[in-house]
């Protein structure tokens, strides 16, 4: 069938196959998450209203849903066709609370808000704590972050462009309240990479 | 195929005439695989979770079942085992479960095998990067037996105290003069938490530690998920005095002569006659195929 123009723009947009869509998304999300610092390149024809980004569309349509409310940075929270897609295809509630946020939309890396104000989680239960989706312009180039802990044999290397300020001091300072703390999808044009909670970094030698 | 597990796959044939890909509704995947990204990011952490009714009854793994449909994809290979062996009622009727609900390809060899769920045992072959073996578990508190409130087990959880676990297996000692704890057997997870392996032998326990593969931990009737990430650190607890020991087995494989597995007494005739064999019968019957014979061979 063909799709009638969408005059509204959000409309269309979300996963030609919701089914497949979310299981290859998903299982790239997971691989990410389980081994941080590797690249799994994402290849969605899924349209997204700027600024969010295709990727961060479709980590948004496999995840997030009415159970999970989701906070977006200004950029985001001030395009009317975001909240209207995320609406239409995700159903998910959005809150202006940062830490009540399941699942956090940050457009703006540079802008990020501090790691600490999200979510937590509580040591009786760690998992509740904030999701936070950050688009990156590259995974490949960039800033370079040496990384280790459970998932990497020995070292990893991730690259960000750009980075959020003050990244290492925010992601050292995350670490130390393990169990609790935010995990990290980073969304770049065509990939994605995790850093779980779990990961060290420190800056990148050479 | 058994009786039961034909009549299993007709029942099950339509109960799910109009079922979604792996049978799973799109909603409760995504709460899954929400809980399945918490477990990864805090290792061996019991995730709640809000199971959902399988076409099958509880003592079949449904944890397991819910967690294998929540990540398998149609690019997916899967093997199913029952203790060690993939021609179980229980494992043939998990396997053509999803044959049936995803049409993807499975296989009995280790290698071949892209998901692999399990029942009890972690196969002989080493596992390898990209892999994911799904357990399933029937009760993944590892303090249940010694404490019986989920509030007071919880609490044990968030502030590591752990001191209960070693009274117990040093009650063992006491009373054994070594640990007989032999199925279950407690492992602490990068430092952290201790976890209940499910009913795994301890003889598998050294194989979760620094596995290349990633290990998902389904219990369905108890609602909990929990992961091992790949390359981490899993201890089973043990004394200075009384260290971690693994099964040993006084004889090889009577089919295909190996000494450094896991073995399963079977009887073989009427009269009673018995050997022990590989509990791996994928890893039995490849060695075999290799030209390795045991004594009953020979
Ligand atoms: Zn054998």
């Amino acid at each position: 069938m063909q799709a009638e123009p969408d005059a509204n723009g959000y409309l269309e947009g979300g996963f030609a196959d919701p089914v497949m869509g979310g299981q290859t998304i998903f299982r790239a999300i997971m691989q990410a998450m389980a081994e941080p610092g590797t690249i799994r390149p994402i290849s969605q024809a899924l349209r997204a209203p700027a600024p969010m980004t295709r990727t961060m569309a479709a980590i948004a349509a496999t995840l997030c849903d009415a159970d999970t409310p989701v906070w977006l940075d200004d950029a985001l929270a001030a395009a009317p066709q975001v909240i209207k897609w995320l609406g239409f295809h995700t159903g998910a509630p959005m809150t202006p609370h940062t830490d009540q946020a399941a699942f956090a939309l940050v457009s703006d890396s540079t802008a990020m808000p501090q790691l600490a104000a999200f979510a937590q989680g509580s040591d009786s239960y760690p998992d509740r704590s904030s999701t936070v989706i950050l688009a990156v312009e590259s995974l490949a180039s960039g800033d370079a972050f040496d990384l280790s802990g459970p998932g990497i044999r020995t070292s990893a290397r991730l690259r960000l462009t750009p980075a959020p300020a003050d990244f290492i001091a925010q992601w050292t300072a995350n670490g130390a309240q393990f169990p609790c703390g935010v995990d990290l999808i980073l969304a770049a044009p065509d990939a994605v990479a995790c850093l779980p909670r779990t990961t060290r970094i420190r800056q990148g030698e050479g | 195929m058994s009786t039961d597990a034909r009549a299993f796959c007709r029942d099950e044939a339509q109960a799910i005439a109009t079922y979604n890909f792996a049978y799973l509704d799109e909603q409760s995947k995504r709460m899954i695989r929400r809980a399945i990204l918490k477990g990864i990011a805090v290792p061996g952490y019991q995730v709640p979770f809000a199971s959902r009714e399988m076409p099958m009854p509880y003592g079949w793994g449904t944890g397991g079942v819910q967690v294998t449909a929540s990540i398998i994809g149609p690019d997916d290979t899967l093997k199913v085992i029952d203790q060690g062996a993939d021609d179980t009622t229980n494992a043939i009727s998990i396997r053509k479960f999803f044959a049936r609900t995803t049409g993807v390809a499975t296989t009995t060899a280790t290698t071949d095998a892209s998901i692999i769920q399990t029942r009890h045992r972690i196969p002989e072959t080493p596992l390898t990067e990209g892999q994911v073996l799904v357990y399933q578990v029937p009760i993944p508190e590892p303090l249940r037996f010694l404490e019986p409130r989920e509030t007071e087990t919880r609490t044990m959880h968030a502030l590591a105290e752990y001191g209960v676990m070693h009274v117990k297996l040093y009650e063992d000692i006491a009373r054994h003069g070594h640990i007989a704890t032999t199925y279950a057997y407690p492992v602490k997870v990068e430092g952290r938490y201790v976890m209940d392996p499910s009913p795994t032998p301890k003889f598998d326990n050294p194989k979760m530690d620094q596995c290349p593969a990633l290990q998902l931990f389904g219990a369905g009737r108890e609602m909990r998920i929990y992961a091992i990430p790949p390359w981490t650190q899993v201890v089973s607890l043990d004394f200075e005095d009384h260290p971690f020991e693994v099964q040993a087995f006084d004889r090889p494989c009577a089919l295909c002569g190996a000494d450094d597995v896991f073995l399963d007494e079977v009887i073989m005739d009427d009269q009673g006659t018995r050997m022990f064999v590989c509990s791996d019968t994928d890893h039995c019957n490849s060695r075999q195929t290799a030209g390795h014979a045991g004594e009953q061979d020979t």
